[in-house]
């Protein structure tokens, strides 16, 4: 079985033992339920198999929100030792399972929990807006799915089979390399991100057509929501960056499974080359993450302040401006690698310069709230706590932005704070703006509103108490991954800072409350008209939660704000606009083959870690036979009779009644 | 027309006038030729990257061979005439499919599939020789790039046979339905950039050899 023993099961790590068993405890659990309360035919045939783009969002998110409290639990485990770990005090966690900590913390809120949220709610709401039957390519987007999990499973899976990486959530070479980091940590880092990259190329490339060739007639590229238009933003990024880091990876893989020369100390290998082609990456998926989550406050301003966006066409151009200019600052992740004062400059300027169109979108914001008859619901909550916080954290970047500035400020708590800044305050508040927003349509009813503004309340609160701090102890010389400090006179801001997590913990606990309250009292908040917020795109305009194709006639576009355009014409004219007829539909056919091929890339990812060959090319064979039966699969789709579509569209209110 | 008078719309009236991009949602045919030729791109960028990470380390080669004294320029004009070649027979096949004509179609996707592997065949002695002489890709810096850039154009020829296999497969089996039509269109495209890539290579690496 290559490198797999019984060794590699840490039972003399308490702390990870025990998180082990609660994990395969916890899993077991749940596949009891399903398995006694008989829902496997159900969940397999609506969910697991679904090519349905509501119901893959719906569970992009929920792997989101998983991946959340594990990767929280990493933060508060990091927070509490280091509130005690000053002076000559160790603290509880050696220095090589923090190292672990550190690193899947990093890893898993970027790759698993801030990606699946936003590509989540893509999946959720593009179709809806552009006001069509789903994504380009419904299957493909499940098999997006099902790679994203597989990715999620192989990182869980190595706390309790092996180990994680110790490298940082970038995994930088030569630290990275087989001379230095012999165990599987790295391989468990690179094939899980390998596998579920692959799934999220593959979903920037079926939004990228669903929104440049799939559109409601009518709506032009000047027609289309601003959410729309960052989501456009977002899958170009991800069709031009995610390759870099598949090459990337695959050169690092290379280095350490046959000896190649990449980026090792010897044979003149050259480490810096990783740094530079991870960061063309990596700057770009920041603005693959916080685009969509602009899309959303967009949205929310304008619904909620009973305005259009103010500056639509500025909006648009800010948001491709900065599509564009995110593959220019590249660099400055690392201006003490000493290219010199000209390159350094040069970056410098360029990350002063993307400044600028974000701040466009902050005044047009500010604009569209301006003399709007703004509701205070939760959604607005967040949006307004977002642009006071990222605002905060925008300035700190242009601030270490200047390279003598960065020299000192490189890799310290400054750093630290600075990222989470504008990482909570942009993509997390966004997240859950939307998840806010847009649960309603998801699942016909809302989310209770005293306990969302409390979850607001605590990230909110909790987030100053746990960052603030963090730049105070940057600026006083603390660096990030430390697993202790000689210095006692950093414990005090150490420990508000684990007060800020804590309060962050409430704010979770208080999420799943909200969920579980919300779930049983929902007959009450039942959402009718499928327009619960006086909502002004097209998503509002049909049932919630909407058929499986949507809309049974495609809408007619004639400006920004489509479906707002149709209820105020209603208001007007009391005469019934003629419908037109109804025409069958055709929907695409549920498909395994996400699944199978997901199920097989977790074989193969976990045999190529342990070096387990015969298992790895089963995998792969696998993969390549559900691919073969898939290309003969002649009936993709289903029809819709007339008859279904008429009986359920006389049932509903008409568009506009609720308001 | 679910809400919107088209009264209030002359411009939606006739189609003709109607801008492309007001039109609805695109026919099937272009959408998936479209979502190819994203991922195309997306192939193209992992090649940028390999040939980034070529033209830093080309030089670095730790005392070991350069690419003048390892390179058989002969052999891979012979290798380019093969694959530039099977371009073309690939697009006389793609042409014959749009056509339905099906022995045209076996007839040039066989001597595509015997071009390719025979560009594939020289590739791997190629391979061959150099790790026989000890300039294999664990040599230098120089040549994990080397052997990581052509092996990956490779790779993605070989993976190409495959399909091409399996595309006559499909045509034997399923006949020319529009998704088989699609199919092949597709990877006509496919073979098409690998060709693009290769000129790439052969300029870069080849004739840029020092």
């Amino acid at each position: 079985m290559g490198k797999l023993t019984w060794a590699a099961i840490p039972f003399d790590q308490p702390i990870q033992m025990a998180a082990s068993v609660l994990v395969v405890v916890a899993i077991a659990a749940i596949l009891a339920l399903v398995t006694s309360k008989g829902w496997w035919p159900y969940v397999w045939r609506e969910w697991i198999t679904s090519v349905d783009h509501k119901r893959i969002g719906v569970m992009y998110v929920l792997l989101g929100l998983v991946m959340l409290v594990r990767g929280f639990i990493d933060a508060i485990m990091m927070r509490s030792q280091l509130a005690i770990a000053a002076r000559g005090a160790q603290g509880y966690l050696p220095p090589e399972h923090y190292n672990q900590i550190f690193s899947s913390h990093g890893t898993i809120m970027i790759f698993f929990v801030a990606m699946p949220f936003v590509i989540g709610l893509m999946n959720l709401v593009l179709p809806l807006q552009l006001g069509i039957r789903d994504v380009a390519f419904p299957t493909l987007n499940s098999v997006s799915l099902w790679l994203t999990a597989a990715g999620v499973l192989l990182v869980n899976l190595s706390l309790v089979v092996g180990e994680f990486a110790r490298t940082g959530w970038l995994a930088y070479p030569p630290l990275s390399e087989l001379a230095y980091s012999p165990g599987v940590g790295v391989d468990y880092y690179l094939w899980a991100l390998q596998i579920s990259g692959v799934g999220t190329l593959l979903t920037g490339i079926n939004f990228t057509t669903t929104i440049l060739k799939l559109r409601a007639p009518g709506m032009g590229y000047s027609q289309m929501p601003i959410f729309c238009w960052t989501a456009l933003a977002s899958s170009l990024l991800i069709i031009a960056a995610f390759p870099i880091l598949t090459a990337t990876f695959a050169m690092l893989l290379l280095d350490r499974y046959l000896g190649f020369h990449f980026f090792t100390n010897d044979l003149s290998g050259n480490a810096m080359m990783y740094v530079n082609l991870i960061w063309a990456w990596g700057h770009p998926e920041v603005y693959i993450l916080i685009l969509p989550a602009f899309g959303v406050f967009s949205e929310v301003i304008a619904t909620f302040s009973g305005k259009p966006i103010f500056g639509y066409r500025s909006m648009v151009i800010a948001t491709m401006a900065i599509c564009v200019l995110s593959f220019m600052v590249w660099l400055h992740h690392f201006f003490t690698m000493g290219a010199g004062a000209d390159v350094n400059s040069f970056f410098g300027i360029m990350t002063m310069i993307i400044a600028v169109p974000t701040g466009v979108k902050v005044f047009n914001w500010l604009f569209t709230l301006y003399g709007g008859r703004i509701r205070f619901n939760v959604p607005v909550y967040w949006a307004l706590g977002f642009m006071v916080t990222f605002v905060i954290g925008g300035m700190t970047g242009v601030l270490m932005a200047v390279p003598p500035a960065d020299f000192v400020l490189h890799n310290s708590l400054f750093l630290v704070a600075h990222f989470h800044n504008v990482i909570i305050g942009g993509v997390l508040f966004g997240a859950f703006a939307g998840y806010t927003y847009w649960f309603p349509k998801a699942f016909g009813f809302t989310l209770d509103e005293r306990l969302g503004k409390a979850v607001f309340w605590c990230w909110f609160i909790g987030f100053y108490l746990a960052f603030m701090p963090l730049y105070a102890l940057g600026l006083m010389g603390a660096t990030r991954r430390m697993q202790h400090y000689a210095d006692a006179g950093w414990q005090p801001l150490m420990l508000v800072a684990l007060v800020g997590a804590v309060v962050i913990l409430a704010g979770l606990a208080l999420t799943i409350l909200q969920l579980v309250i919300s779930i049983r009292t929902r007959e009450r908040r039942r959402d009718l008209t499928g327009d619960p917020w006086d909502g002004r795109t097209l998503e509002w305009s049909t049932s919630s939660p909407p058929p499986p194709w949507n809309f049974a006639r495609l809408p007619q576009v004639q400006g920004i704000d489509a479906y707002w355009e149709v209820k105020h014409r209603r208001k007007e004219s009391t005469a019934a606009s003629a419908e037109g007829q109804l025409e069958a539909i055709w929907v695409p056919k549920s498909s395994a083959i996400g699944f199978v091929t997901a199920f097989f890339a977790v074989v193969m990812g976990f045999a190529l870690i342990w070096h387990i060959w015969w298992m790895a090319a089963a995998g792969l064979a696998g993969i390549v036979l559900g691919a073969l039966v898939h290309a003969w699969r002649v009936e993709g789709e289903v029809e819709i009779p007339v008859e279904t579509l008429a009986a359920l569209e006389s049932a509903r209110p008409e568009p506009g009644a609720a308001t | 027309m679910s809400a919107l008078d088209v009264t209030d719309a002359p411009e939606l009236l006739r189609d003709d006038e109607v801008p492309l991009s007001r039109r609805g949602p695109a026919a099937t045919r272009d959408v998936v030729a479209f979502g190819f030729w994203l991922f195309l791109l997306s192939d193209i960028v992992i090649f940028a990257t390999l040939f980034a990470g070529y033209a830093v380390l080309s030089g670095q080669t730790a005392g070991g061979p350069t690419g003048v004294q390892l390179f058989d320029r002969g052999r891979v004009l012979l290798e380019t005439a093969c694959l530039l070649t099977s371009s073309l027979t690939c697009g006389l096949c793609a042409l014959s499919c749009v056509q339905r004509n099906t022995a045209a179609t076996y007839l040039w996707g066989a001597v595509t599939f015997l071009l390719g592997a025979s560009f594939i065949a020289l590739e791997f002695s190629e391979f061959a020789r150099l790790i026989a002489q000890g300039a294999g890709p664990t040599r230098s810096a120089f040549l994990s790039a080397f052997f990581s850039l052509v092996g990956t154009h490779g790779l993605h020829v070989t993976l190409g046979l495959g399909w091409l296999m399996v595309m006559m497969a499909q045509v034997t089996t399923l006949g020319f339905r529009p998704m088989i039509i699609r199919r092949l269109l597709c990877f006509s495209l496919f073979w098409h950039t690998l060709d693009i890539v290769w000129i790439g290579v052969f300029t870069i690496v080849y004739l840029g050899a020092r």
